[in-house]
């Protein structure tokens, strides 16, 4: 039963449901492929989620999702230079897997030929009811990277994953698996340059053991839609860091869903969201806490400029035998404008009885009184702004405690601010 | 030359006048030290020549070797030349002193048409300061002020002043806080900076800064008002009889 059977579609749902029409059968995938696209245009089918279903409160995708371009299927799109100087790229152009550079011993395949052989397709969604992110990918996404990253592979070289947009539609996969022991740092870069509707869903597998530093940047331009979703899985003894930068879009939606599967293992999320102009921008996690004496801290901090508005959902759960889990959770804004606004809800689930969980958040303004002290040595008002919302938001950058990234990073930081600071 | 003319300010929120008709002129070269009673508008007045928002001037002038600064903001006003040490230095975490020292020196050379400092010559020149004012170099890594002791946040407000070089320097009771020998190092960190062309401007409550630091004239604000001048002996007078019989004078 679903009411929303019974409410006239709106341009974008019709436009997404004629699009698939029309782009069925030049997708690639085998028959198993087939069903679960079909699977997914069902969901769609009973509509897109308002404000009433309780995982899009804060974002109403139905409203907000007002325009839904066609495919531009000849539309150039050109990689980029990575985030982290000598990254091996694997650039997906405007929805085409281009030629990967790819790092000794790794194996590296291109999504459209697994969907074909239907390798991946356990990998299609949705999860659930809810799951619109990966019913819309699931049933347009056509290529990606799968990359490999065999036991005990230690990589020295970045691996940077692209999806770089020009335009119209692009719906992209990506897979990683990193296997027992392995260490990476992986970036994932979203970004382009036309009033597109993107999504990407990403799957990470870390397997026991393994330490994986993973940065998701979101730079979409103005007026691109883009809808995200990573989903993790952490083994015992893991280590995963996973670091979120929004700093781009018009409407952005970035789902974390992470299974802390094994015994023992350690999550970490970061994130950063500088909104700017008239984004809305959606960080949606939900945690499940498996594994025993698994630890997880969440760290967001959010600078809202002009009348952007965010909101950060985070839901942990912990299961009934994760005894000793430790996970906190901090939420904290920094507003720069009267007509911008965060939302933040965290949400605990737990049903072990030996756990240790917190949360909070803030919505703070630029200290006058800072403020006046850093222009009282003659900085003038707009670095010295500048000076205090990166060290506001440089605190959770710090900490990742690798020199190249923070680098990289506070260079984003200061080229965000001197365009919208 | 720094002159006060007639100057009265308010509190911007909620209209309260604490400077109700300041006069004084300091010149060029000279060193002038203003004493006054707890509550008397000693800090009001720093804090309206640097240019601070929550004051608002409504009748009056200051002006800055014959220029009107008030329509300047507050880095502007440092651009100019003004340094104020703050009576109490704020802590701003997240901002690394060496890094805030970095952009404020650039910015003031940036304002005034010289050229930027590259870092080893910034780090050469902290380092110097920092030595002789017997500051921990180790310490410019940590955050702007955050967790510095009272004496610590006082010398480094001195370091800021010897790096930026200005022209008019404000001291809010820089020698609260320091002990004997910080107050000596400290006292000899500005006597270092008098010059010709530097006003020099120093707030306390205390004689014994002012044996280091001898000023050219001793000035009472009471009650938002310059109620006295006088010579370096005023200073002497003051702390042998308080300030009853002025106070009595002046009502
Ligand atoms: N922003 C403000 N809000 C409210 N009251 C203020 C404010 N600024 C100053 N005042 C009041 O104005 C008066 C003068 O304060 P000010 O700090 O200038 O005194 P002072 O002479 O520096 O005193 P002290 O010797 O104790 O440092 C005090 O009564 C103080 O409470
Ligand atoms: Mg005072």
């Amino acid at each position: 039963m679903n009411i929303q059977t019974q409410i006239r579609r709106t341009a974008a749902e019709d436009a997404l449901l004629q699009a698939f029409v029309e782009r069925a059968e030049y997708l690639p995938g085998d028959t198993e492929v087939a069903e679960k696209r079909s699977a997914a245009v069902e969901l769609l089918k009973r509509g897109l989620p308002n404000r009433k279903v309780e995982a899009w409160h804060y974002t109403d995708l139905r409203r907000l999702l007002s325009f839904v371009p066609a495919f531009d299927l000849t539309a150039h799109a050109a990689p980029r230079e990575p985030l982290l100087a000598g990254s091996a790229v694997l650039p997906v152009l405007n929805g085409v897997a281009g030629e990967a550079q790819v790092p000794e011993g790794i194996s590296v395949a291109s999504v459209a030929s697994k969907l074909t052989d239907g390798s991946l397709a356990s990998l299609l969604g949705p999860a659930d009811a809810d799951d619109t992110v990966s019913a819309i990918n699931s049933a347009f996404a056509a290529d990606g990277f799968a990359v490999d990253i065999p036991a005990g592979t230690a990589l020295e070289r970045p691996i940077e994953l692209q999806n770089v947009q020009a335009g119209g539609q692009v719906h992209t996969r990506f897979a990683v698996r990193a296997g027992e022991d392995a260490k990476a740092t992986i970036v994932e870069r979203q970004t382009g340059e036309g009033d597109a509707l993107v999504s990407s869903v990403s799957h990470l597998d870390v397997g026991d053991g393994a330490e994986i530093l993973y940065l998701i940047i979101q730079e979409q331009p103005e007026g691109a839609s883009h809808l995200g979703q990573i989903n993790v899985k952490i083994g015992k003894d893991a280590k995963l860091t996973l670091f979120v930068m929004n700093a781009g879009g018009k409407l952005v939606r970035q789902e974390l869903r992470l299974v802390a599967e094994g015994e023992g293992s350690e999550f970490r999320l970061r994130g950063v969201n500088l909104l700017s102009g008239e984004t809305h921008c959606d960080v949606t996690m939900v945690l499940d806490h498996v594994g025993p004496a698994t630890v997880s801290t969440e760290t967001i901090r959010n600078v809202v400029t002009d009348k952007a508005e965010g909101a950060f959902q985070g839901q942990i759960r912990v299961a009934r035998q994760a005894q000793k889990t430790d996970a906190k959770m901090a939420c904290n804004t920094l507003l720069l404008s009267d007509e911008g606004g965060f939302s933040s809800k965290p949400e605990l689930e737990i049903f072990a009885d030996d756990v240790a969980c917190g949360h909070g958040a803030t919505v703070t303004e630029i200290e006058a009184d800072h403020l006046f002290y850093l222009m009282a040595r003659g900085i003038d008002e707009k670095t010295a702004r500048g000076l205090l919302v990166k060290a506001f938001v440089a605190e959770v950058i710090e900490e990742l405690e690798n020199e190249p990234v923070i680098e990289a990073l506070e260079a984003k930081l200061d080229a965000w601010f001197a365009k919208h600071g | 030359m720094l002159e006060i003319k007639n100057l009265h300010a308010r509190i911007a929120e909620d209209g309260t006048e604490i400077l109700r008709g300041v006069d004084l002129t300091v010149k060029a070269g000279e060193v002038a030290a203003i004493m006054g009673p707890n509550g008397s508008g000693k800090s009001t007045l720093s804090y309206v020549l640097a240019g601070r928002e929550d004051y608002e001037v409504t009748e009056g002038d200051i002006l800055f070797n014959g220029e009107s600064i008030l329509e300047m903001d507050p880095a502007e006003r440092a651009a100019a030349g003004l340094f104020l040490a703050f009576q109490y230095p704020m802590e701003i975490p997240g901002v690394a002193t060496m890094e805030f020292l970095k952009v404020a020196m650039n910015a003031q050379r940036k304002a005034r048409g010289q050229e930027e400092l590259k870092i080893p010559e910034l780090m050469k020149r902290v380092r110097g300061a920092a030595e002789a004012l017997d500051m921990d170099i180790s310490m410019l890594k940590r955050p702007l002020n955050v967790g510095f002791s009272g004496g610590e946040k006082k010398r480094a407000e001195i370091l800021q002043m010897k790096l930026l070089e200005p022209a008019l320097c404000v001291l809010d009771e820089t020698d609260s806080g320091l002990d004997i020998d910080a107050l000596k190092i400290v006292a000899d960190g500005v006597n270092a900076l008098r010059s010709p062309d530097r006003t020099i401007v120093v707030i306390t409550h205390y004689q014994r800064l002012l044996d280091y630091i001898v000023p050219d004239s001793v000035h009472v604000l009471y009650r938002g008002r310059v109620v006295r001048s006088g010579e370096k002996e005023l200073a002497q007078e003051l702390e042998k009889n308080g300030y009853a019989g002025l106070v009595g004078e002046a009502a």
